[in-house]
């Protein structure tokens, strides 16, 4: 009893008699010295990984800088100057290769005087992308609809043709590289999340059938590989489809993928659609929103805004997959890079090394920066989270 | 229509000075029976405290009145308008039946005056200046015109709840329903809404409220419905119902609550 008498005497009552002024953190916690010892050196375990990382980095990246850049031919034209000679004992990549090949591998068997349209395509798809990805950009509601709309229509007069309008018709057949892969791509993305979004609605729908569909529909999806979903629309899809329509190849394999894709990304908007509180929906619907507009208006948007990182993710698993369409007969970048090197006009012992470095650099930039793109979102939806 | 059994063969007749009448309803969540025979009559202009302990059934009670929840048995009708599963049926019942919900819901994507603007233009089909108008008003009555450009996320408890009563408002209800919209709130804001309640109440709107707010009983309803195990277990003004309470658990209820 008389512990807690004097306890309350000694330490509850408190007035503070001058405020304490800040002061600098310790010297282990701020600085490099600091940082250094906090992030790599804070336990034997952690030493043991930074030296090993350090090995790592210095048995790989030197050699690597060698072949890439030190040894690399810049100039030349034919394959001659990318064979080893006294005067060059090492050589490293052959950019003279990739750099003479550069069209075939944009353009494929694109005619070489309408490759402006593939150009002007490659232009109209890169200001849609940046308008829409660009969260500050004015009219962001246009630009959605400038992405999924417009450009899908203009891209597809303006590669494949209109005589009327004095564009001449170009095959698909004719169409292969970079064309290939971002068309396919692009293809992809861009059914995938209007039909992921109903999809998605759909397996969640109140009525039996609906959501029977859309179950069945994204289980079996997911449960092929690509590359069986690949083979059944080139050899199934014409089946269904009378014989005078007859689908073009590129045609088959982009419903292919856009399926599979779409498959997918239901998943990831469901995921999405599961975040939204209750009473959201609940709100929605006492204020008379029907369901569409209750969607349309509060529920989705709010659901895919904070699934926009998972939504890239599996973009860029997409982008990564379209190279399986090289299986069915499409002329896609990794095939046209493929084609170039066993070509006997540029046969040295770097070529392959070459294209498939080349290809390595174009995949990982696209992916990369799409990766990148999904962090700068949710570290603006991370800032912007004040609710 | 006290005649009216609980399947509800006989329709009901249609007086235009009901708000809301609710004949036999029984409601089942699953095997668990929540609204056991529920009747209630609710005049226009009138306003019901609704209270009871947690988990009586006073949230489901007034959800089926706006179709947030079914009703299995019993029939309700609203203003005239019986609740059945025709979804034009519904859709006019809830353009017509504001709610405020205990935690606000307002929609964190919009800014307050979107938020209040939405349904008046997608449901009312109100052109945007009209309801931005309207709007500007309630907004006015609540006393927070001066929020109307920020998001929900940068308002107190409080000012959200004013706002999520004027987005009510702005559809021009005839009929409010209010789910505990003080029990989320610091203490220091649960007057700034109950004064715009009582507001609301002076203009004569028909409200059914769910509170344990007893001052705001005293002060405005006309009955107060005490709920327990999803039947209604007393019902009567507040002067009678808070000085001799006749059933044995509303004055148990009452010794917990008011103390
Ligand atoms: N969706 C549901 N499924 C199953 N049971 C439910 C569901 N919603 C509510 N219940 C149950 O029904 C009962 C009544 O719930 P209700 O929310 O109406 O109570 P309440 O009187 O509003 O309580 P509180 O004061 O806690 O809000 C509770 O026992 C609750 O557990
Ligand atoms: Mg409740």
């Amino acid at each position: 009893m008389s512990d807690i008498a004097t306890m309350t005497d000694a330490n509850l009552a408190f007035v503070q008699r001058a405020p304490i002024a800040p002061m600098r953190p310790p010297l282990t916690e701020a600085g490099a010295i600091g940082w250094l010892r906090k992030n790599l050196f804070s336990s034997l375990f952690n030493v043991v990984l930074t030296l090993l990382c350090a090995l790592l980095v210095v048995w790989i990246v030197p050699p690597m800088v060698k072949f890439l850049i030190v040894d690399a031919v810049w100039d030349g034209a034919t394959r001659i100057d990318c064979l080893p000679s006294p005067q060059r004992p090492e050589v490293g990549a052959c950019w003279a290769f990739v750099i003479e090949r550069l069209g075939f591998f944009t353009y494929g068997f694109y005619p070489f005087e309408e490759r402006w349209r593939v150009d002007l395509f490659f232009a109209l798809l890169a200001v849609g992308i940046v308008w829409l990805a660009w969260l500050n950009a004015p009219a962001r509601g246009l630009a959605a609809i400038n992405f999924f709309v417009v450009v899908p229509i203009l891209s597809y007069i303006l590669l494949l043709g209109w005589p009327a309008i004095g564009l001449p018709r170009v095959e698909t057949t004719q169409w292969g590289g970079v064309l290939v892969t971002i068309v396919v791509a692009w293809v992809g993305i861009v059914v995938s999340l209007p039909l992921g979004i109903l999809l998605a609605l759909g397996r969640r729908s109140r009525l039996p059938a609906v959501r029977l569909f859309s179950v069945i529909f994204i289980e079996f999806v997911r449960g092929v590989p690509l590359i069986t979903v690949l083979f059944m629309a080139s050899v199934m899809l014409p089946l269904f489809v009378p014989d005078t329509w007859s689908p073009d190849k590129l045609l088959r394999a982009l419903v292919g993928v856009a399926l599979f894709a779409s498959a997918y990304m239901a998943e990831v908007v469901r995921a999405g659609l599961q975040a939204m509180p209750k009473g959201q929906y609940e709100a929605a619907m006492a204020v008379g929103l029907s369901y569409w507009q209750m969607m349309r208006l509060i529920i989705l948007p709010q659901a895919l805004k904070i699934t926009i990182p998972n939504i890239v993710n599996s973009y860029v698993a997409l982008f990564k997959d379209t190279t399986l369409v090289f299986i069915v007969g499409i002329f896609d970048f990794l095939r046209a890079i493929e084609a170039a090197r066993i070509d006997p006009q540029w046969a040295t012992p770097v070529t392959s090394t070459t294209g498939y470095a080349f290809a390595a650099i174009f995949y990982f930039i696209c992916c990369y920066a799409m990766s990148r793109y999904a962090r700068y979102v949710e570290a603006r939806l991370a800032a912007g989270d004040r609710r | 229509m006290e005649q009216a059994t609980h399947s509800g063969l006989k329709p009901a007749p249609l007086n235009t000075a009901v708000a809301v009448e609710m004949i036999g309803v029984h409601k089942w969540y699953g095997d668990f029976h929540v609204l056991r025979d529920i009747n209630l009559h609710v005049t226009k202009g009138e306003r019901i405290v609704i209270c009871g302990p947690s988990g009586s059934g006073k949230s489901t009670l007034i959800r089926c009145i706006n179709r947030l929840e079914e009703h299995q048995q019993g029939r309700i009708v609203v203003d005239g308008v019986e609740l059945t599963n025709d979804v034009k049926k519904i859709d006019e019942i809830r353009r017509d039946v504001g709610m405020v919900f205990q935690h606000f819901n307002l929609f964190p994507h919009l800014t307050v005056l979107e938020n209040l603007t939405l349904a008046p233009i997608w449901v009312r089909k109100q052109p945007r200046k009209a309801a931005e108008e309207i709007a500007m008003h309630y907004l006015q009555r609540v006393k927070i015109p001066e929020q109307a450009a920020k998001f929900p996320g940068q308002l107190s408890g409080g000012q959200q709840q004013r706002v999520a009563i004027a987005r009510a408002l702005c559809m021009n209800p005839k009929i409010m329903l209010f789910d505990e919209p003080t029990s989320a709130l610091d203490p220091e804001m649960v007057k700034e809404v109950l004064d715009t309640m009582v507001e609301l109440a002076k203009d004569g709107m028909t409200m059914l409220v769910v509170t344990h707010e007893m001052g705001f009983a005293r002060q405005v309803a006309n009955r107060v419905v005490f709920m327990d195990e999803g039947q209604i277990v007393e019902m009567a003004a507040p002067e009678e119902f808070f000085a001799s309470p006749k059933h044995e658990r509303t004055k148990l209820f009452l010794s917990q609550i008011l103390r």
